[in-house]
């Protein structure tokens, strides 16, 4: 405090005698506020509420604009108006008055107008540009209570390309001779220091002077800063760690001031942090726990029970113990101590204890055996967040013996649960742990909110099989056989992607069974055909499996009745399927050369160029026939030839399904979508990748066993009697007591017999001799069923498999340019490999998606501006992370780090690997910004020695390249760590090969700023780079589009400037109460599309490519589907709009 | 590191907020709302911790006001239960005996209160003293012209 202050305190009891209290604000409830607030209190109803406040907020306003008021006054103002926004309302109009007041007002007035601008703005708000000369200000005033609010401020919601403005002030308030000061700038720079890390680098010596300040406040909050930098990079603070066991043996000893104690125990705070930076240290390092094992067993031992405080140190001591280097002795101890937790009455530490039971159980399996009864009891607890927690931990211990009773309690939790991420969650879970049956139920609950690998997930493994045919042909029967009571009984009640399964397997498969007339499935089939809420969708699956099982006469005429019935279908994919089933079922020959039996494995191969076709189109060219054109260029035809068209409309075009027919056991959903990109005969090529099912990864949980016991799943946990070190015979006895009538050895109580009983199947396996038995649930292998199958190459996920067939496409495009490059340039060795070539690198890259996604969840947060949707979109991409911190995540978190600050809040794509060489690394991203595309690369130095204009040490270098728009400067240019900047003039989004061609030759010219051997490998893996940076030029729409802002009028005149159109009919979203609004608002999330206006059942929407070409769309509900018409200046913008919208209704 | 402080009423009603981390408009009334029908549906005496996407919320209630603060995947659960608490405790301090009512008509001293506490989402002063001494050394400032202020209210 400064002196004045201090002197005011001394006088503080003769002020304090005209208001006894301290508190004295109380009185302001006679105030204008406490009216206001009184009069909400009175209110009956929110209407009448809303009243209320506009009438408020419109004195406010008209009080705050008026320049009468004085800075008192607006300070009261201000308070009214966060009341105001609190209850929900906008008051935008007092944010700049808000700034003003913090900006004119005395110190207390200040204190209020920095509340309210720090309640009212956002860390992106243009408005605070105009505070940064207030904090300037304030900073360097000689008020400490200035100097505080200032730094209050700043660590609360400061815009970070203003960090530097103000990063010397705070910087020198780390030598304030006032604690607190130094405490507040610390604190500050830790804030700076996650949000823009690079930009602080340079004071890290000052963050050691702060480790060792004479205060422990300054120094408590410097270690925030220091488990921060511990966690990305725990080697290179190793020589800390004597300090921070000398601190915490301190700090356990009571050697602080009493001004630390928190209820008699010295700085709970203090130790806790010093525990987690201790365990950050120690992990898998055994030198460095050494010296910390006898101050944790000091503190262990010190943490009496007896106040939740210590039990919370107690916890994180524990965590510690079993996070660092082991040691028996301690171990020991801290096992007690998760004992007394979970056996205490105390629900918040039964709670924490099954947690850190589920962080230890796959050190010590013992230790849950022990605690086993607890377990049970546990699992049927009241409390749902126990119950939860107990599963979690089931989860852990799963193997093959208990798995049948863990995935029974997981169901019956998910029946209970009502939260959408539990059950998502939740869901992965037991597909790992899945078979057939327990898939039914989690088809039929999960319903389709699940994502959708699970199913295809699910077929794949299903078709591709196990070892022996002997049980893929069970297994198979099996699914048949249930699907087939399911089918007899209530299909109508099953989920979508449900019903798209059974169909795909009873097409497959049913044949297997003996006695199961084609017909009899058929008829089952076709009555899910008649059913009301059957989507398209399922019904073009459900006709697929039909054409794939008609035999005999029996299903001649069934075909012939469904084709009179569904023939006139509006929908041409129906249409089309069931003139292929008529056709198939009438020509036997025909159906056994189109869809083989049991060909679901073998490879097909697909000719993406559309050559056999070559021949029958040259025939038909010489034979006068018109050659082929795109479809908007034909209906751009027609509406020149037609001179009036009133009709916005003309003949809804058939979906040119170019060859879907013929390429069979594809889901219809992705053919359907495919033929969105009319003309473009490369797309299909992905769909000779997506027929070889990869079941790697996919782990098999289910061996013979598994799924042969679920249909009796309790016999089979009686009868497995693996001998689990602590199955008592009396437990066993009990045991079997339910099936067999022996007599119970011990009479126990029948709830506690049964609870035995669970435990006996639960546990089972556990013990020491069985550690085999445990499966892999490492930290290392999160290997999530679901989450895998979204992971690189082995997903079956229509995006995956987009980008992929782009990429093979491609693929020669590069090369050929590389190799030009190579011939042209390249005279170095330098030792280069592409991702792809090198599997520990590809394996980086799939670690460093885990991390990336985390960061985009990050992102989503931070900026607001960044329409989430898009990220969302993005991440369809990316892999979800892994479920458990993975060695390499640190690595990965770093990089993005130093992207350059301008850059940092903006979402960005996951940082990919390139290449490496001896002594550079080189990883790439591309950054989203309002107004341009960035491609960023960031050069790593690995080696230890320095490399002339790069830099030495580990600091990552960035290199920004605009990729759009044209031969703009890139406007980052300024930020620090930018070695070059290169313009890029290239457009399109059909011409890839300019696309890559423009960048290559972009490389060269960063040869001025850069060594050359650097930039030599930079350009031979541009080709790389670009393919996964932009996740290909496809998905370029998504990186570039944003919403172009038009009024109707405007839309109006510009829809009659364009001449490139295009029309085309969308799926139709059927969840919401209005289809074409719900639609419209996937699109708007998705494709950053601005939704102009809608009128009955239309809708315009427009769209621009960043600051350039708009795309306009106009859409109609018509016939159960929407039929759109685009409008753009440019040729291929509205065929890559269409083919996004159909993807994004698709993904949604 | 903490993510959101929230204080609501047994009605759901919002009192107090504070956002650790920047998060905008839209996602903090969902948050709100989330955590409001969350809270408000546990049990009495059942566990103060809760799950809600990758967050870990710890809630407690104190009269008629619920105080629900979110945390990072690493923090410490029953810490955090310490923080409300002490927070409980200065407030409690400062108002003297304190109520919701003190908090409604007071909010602003109540955010003071919590920015001397916490700052960037972490502990900044533990100390109750030393907290509530830099408080009311701002109050005194205030207490000096109240009689103006008054003035300004009659006149006003």
């Amino acid at each position: 405090m400064s002196d004045v202050v201090e002197k005011t305190l001394t006088a503080l009891p003769s002020l304090l005698s005209l208001d006894s209290q301290p508190g004295s604000g109380k009185l302001s409830s006679t105030s204008k506020l406490g009216n206001l607030i009184r009069g909400i209190t009175e209110l009956t109803s929110k209407h009448e509420e809303e009243k209320l406040i506009q009438r408020e907020l419109s004195s406010i306003k008209e009080q705050v604009a008026s320049p009468n008021t004085s800075m008192r006054q607006m300070k009261e103002l201000m308070v009214r108006a966060i009341y105001c926004e609190m209850l929900g309302y906008e008051a935008s109009f007092s944010y700049i008055h808000a700034i003003k007041l913090a900006q004119q007002g005395t110190v207390l007035e200040k204190r209020v107008g920095y509340l309210a601008v720090s309640l009212f703005l956002n860390e992106s708000h243009e408005l605070l540009l105009l505070l940064v000369n207030t904090v300037l200000k304030d900073l360097q005033s000689t008020n400490l209570i200035e100097v505080c609010m200032a730094l209050t401020v700043v660590s609360q919601m400061f815009p970070k390309d203003m960090i530097p403005a103000i990063l010397p002030l705070v910087e020198e308030k780390l030598t304030h001779p006032k604690e607190i000061i130094r405490r507040k700038a610390v604190l500050a720079l830790y804030k700076f220091y996650l949000i823009a890390p690079n930009q602080v680098q340079h004071i890290h010596n000052k963050f050691r002077k702060a480790l060792c300040d004479k205060d422990p406040g300054v120094m408590t909050a410097s270690l925030h800063i220091y488990l921060q930098m511990i966690k990305e990079n725990p080697e290179g603070y190793k020589d800390l760690t004597a300090s921070f066991v000398t601190i915490l043996k301190q700090v356990v000893g009571g050697k602080l001031p009493m001004d630390f104690n928190y209820h008699s125990v010295p700085a709970p705070w203090l130790q806790i942090q010093l525990l987690r930076i201790l365990s950050l240290l120690g992990k898998d390092d055994q030198s460095t726990s050494e010296m910390m094992y006898e101050v944790l067993d000091e503190s262990l031992r010190r943490a009496e029970m007896n106040h939740n405080i210590t039990y919370a140190i107690l916890y994180e001591c524990v965590k510690s113990i079993y996070t660092i280097h082991p040691k028996a002795e301690l171990l020991e101890k801290a096992a007690k101590c998760i004992g007394n937790f979970v056996l205490s009455p105390k629900i918040n530490l039964k709670y924490l204890g099954l947690k850190a039971l589920t962080y230890v159980v796959q050190q010590d399996a013992n230790l849950a055996l022990q605690h086993q009864l607890t377990i049970i009891e546990c699992l049927d607890h009241s409390d749902l967040v126990i119950k939860r927690e107990t599963l979690e931990l089931l989860f852990r211990i799963t193997n093959a013996q208990n798995v049948t009773v863990i995935v029974e309690k997981m169901l019956e939790f998910l029946r209970l649960s009502k939260d959408d991420y539990t059950t998502i969650d939740l869901v992965g879970k037991v597909a790992e742990l899945w078979f057939i049956e327990t898939m039914n139920t989690v088809f039929s609950l999960g319903g389709d909110m699940m994502q959708p690998d699970i199913p295809n997930s699910f077929l794949r493994l299903l078709s591709e099989g196990f070892d022996s045919t002997e049980e893929d042909r069970q297994l198979r029967l099996f699914a048949v056989d249930s699907y087939v009571s399911l089918l007899q009984g209530e299909p109508g009640r099953l989920p979508q992607r449900f019903l798209q399964v059974i169909s795909w397997v009873l097409g497959e498969y049913s044949h297997l069974r003996e006695g199961l007339e084609p017909a009899t499935t058929l008829r089952l089939l076709a009555k899910l055909l008649d059913m009301k809420h059957t989507s398209s969708e399922t019904k073009s699956w459900v006709l697929l499996a039909m054409s794939k099982l008609c035999e005999g006469p029996d299903c001649v005429s069934l075909a012939q009745e469904l084709s009179e019935r569904h023939g006139g279908s509006l929908d041409t994919v129906l249409r089309q399927r069931v003139q292929e089933l008529r056709h198939l079922s009438e020509d036997a020959e025909l159906r056994a050369s189109v869809l083989p039996r049991d060909a679901a494995q073998e490879p097909l191969e697909v000719d993406s160029s559309l050559s056999f076709l070559d021949g029958f189109v040259s025939e038909a060219l010489s034979a006068g026939a018109a050659p082929y054109k795109p479809p908007h260029q034909r209906q751009e035809e027609l509406a020149q030839a037609k001179a009036l068209s009133l009709e916005p409309y003309g003949l809804s075009l058939p979906i040119s399904m170019s060859s879907c027919s013929l390429a069979d056991r594809q889901s219809p959903t992705l053919l359907s979508m495919s033929s969105g990109l009319s003309g473009n005969s490369t797309d299909l090529s992905h769909k000779g990748g997506s027929t070889t099912l990869k079941l790697d990864g996919v782990k098999r949980v289910w061996g013979k066993d598994g799924y042969l016991a679920q249909k009796e799943p309790v016999e089979e946990s009686a009868q497995v009697e693996v001998p689990s070190p602590l199955c008592s015979p009396s437990r066993q006895g009990g045991a079997d007591s339910t099936h067999s009538q022996t007599p119970t050895p011990t009479p126990t109580p029948e709830p506690e017999k049964e609870k035995q009983q669970l435990a006996s199947s639960l546990f089972v396996g556990l013990g020491s001799q069985s550690s085999v038995c445990l499966m892999g649930k490492s930290e290392q292998t999160p290997q999530r069923f679901r989450r895998k199958a979204k992971g690189q190459g082995s997903s079956s996920g229509a995006s995956e498999q987009i980008s992929n067939s782009h990429y093979s496409t491609q693929s020669t495009v590069d090369n050929l340019l590389c190799n030009n490059l190579l011939d042209s340039t390249v005279t170095s060795d330098l030792a280069v490999s592409t991702p792809e070539q090198t599997p520990q690198l590809s394996q980086e890259v799939a670690t460093t998606n885990g991390t990336c996604d985390a960061e985009q969840d990050l992102i989503e947060e931070t900026d607001p501006g960044n329409s989430p949707s898009l990220i969302r979109a993005n991440s369809t991409v990316t892999a979800d992370p892994p479920a458990h911190k993975d060695p390499d995540r640190p690595k990965d978190s770093c990089l993005s780090s130093h992207l350059p600050a301008e850059l940092a809040g903006l979402s960005h794509s996951e940082i990919i690997p390139l290449c490496s060489s001896q002594n550079l690394d080189l990883s790439a991203c591309h950054v989203q910004k309002e107004d341009a595309l960035l491609l960023v690369i960031f050069i790593e130095n690995s080696s230890d020695s320095d490399i002339e204009q790069i830099g030495g040490g580990e600091k990552p270098q960035c290199v920004g390249v605009p990729v759009f728009p044209d031969g703009e400067e890139a406007s980052g240019s300024r930020g620090a760590g930018w070695d070059g900047v290169l313009p890029a003039a290239f457009w399109g989004i059909s011409s890839h090969a300019v696309l890559l061609q423009t960048s290559i030759n972009q490389f060269h010219q960063v040869h001025c700023f850069l060594p050359s051997d650097l930039l030599l490998s930079m350009a031979l893996l541009t080709q790389s780079m670009l393919v996964s940076c932009f996740c290909l030029t496809s998905l370029l729409f998504l990186c570039l589009g944003r919403p172009l802002c038009v009024s109707t009028e405007e839309y109006g005149t510009l829809w009659l400037a364009f001449s490139q159109d295009t029309k085309q009919n969308l799926a139709l979203l059927n969840d919401g109460q209005d289809p074409l609004t719900a639609t419209l608002d996937v699109l708007k999330n998705k494709l950053q599309l601005h939704v102009v206006d809608i009128i009955g059942a239309e809708g315009i929407v427009a769209c621009r490519l960043l600051q350039g070409q708009p795309c306009l769309m106009h859409c109609r509900v018509h016939a159960g589907s929407l039929a759109v018409w685009l409008r753009s200046p440019v040729p291929d913008l509205p065929d890559c709009l269409l083919y996004h919208c159909q993807r994004a209704l698709q993904e949604h | 590191m903490m993510r959101f402080l929230l204080l609501f009423s047994r009605q759901g009603r919002l009192r107090l907020q504070k956002w650790f981390t920047p998060t905008p408009e839209r996602e903090k009334k969902k948050i709100i709302r989330d955590m409001t029908t969350m809270v408000l549906a546990r049990k009495p005496r059942s566990c103060n911790f809760l799950h809600w996407r990758d967050l870990k919320i710890v809630y407690k209630r104190y009269a008629s006001l619920y105080f629900c603060l979110a945390l990072e995947d690493q923090d410490n659960e029953l810490l955090a239960l310490e923080i409300l608490h002490r927070y409980v405790e200065l407030l409690d301090k400062y108002f003297g005996n304190v109520c919701e009512l003190d908090i409604i008509f007071n909010f602003e001293k109540a955010y003071f209160i919590l920015d001397e506490f916490l700052m960037g989402g972490e502990i900044q002063e533990t100390s109750k003293q030393i907290v509530n001494r830099s408080i009311e050394a701002s109050d005194m400032l205030q207490e000096d012209d109240n009689s103006d202020w008054y003035e300004v209210e009659l006149f006003g």
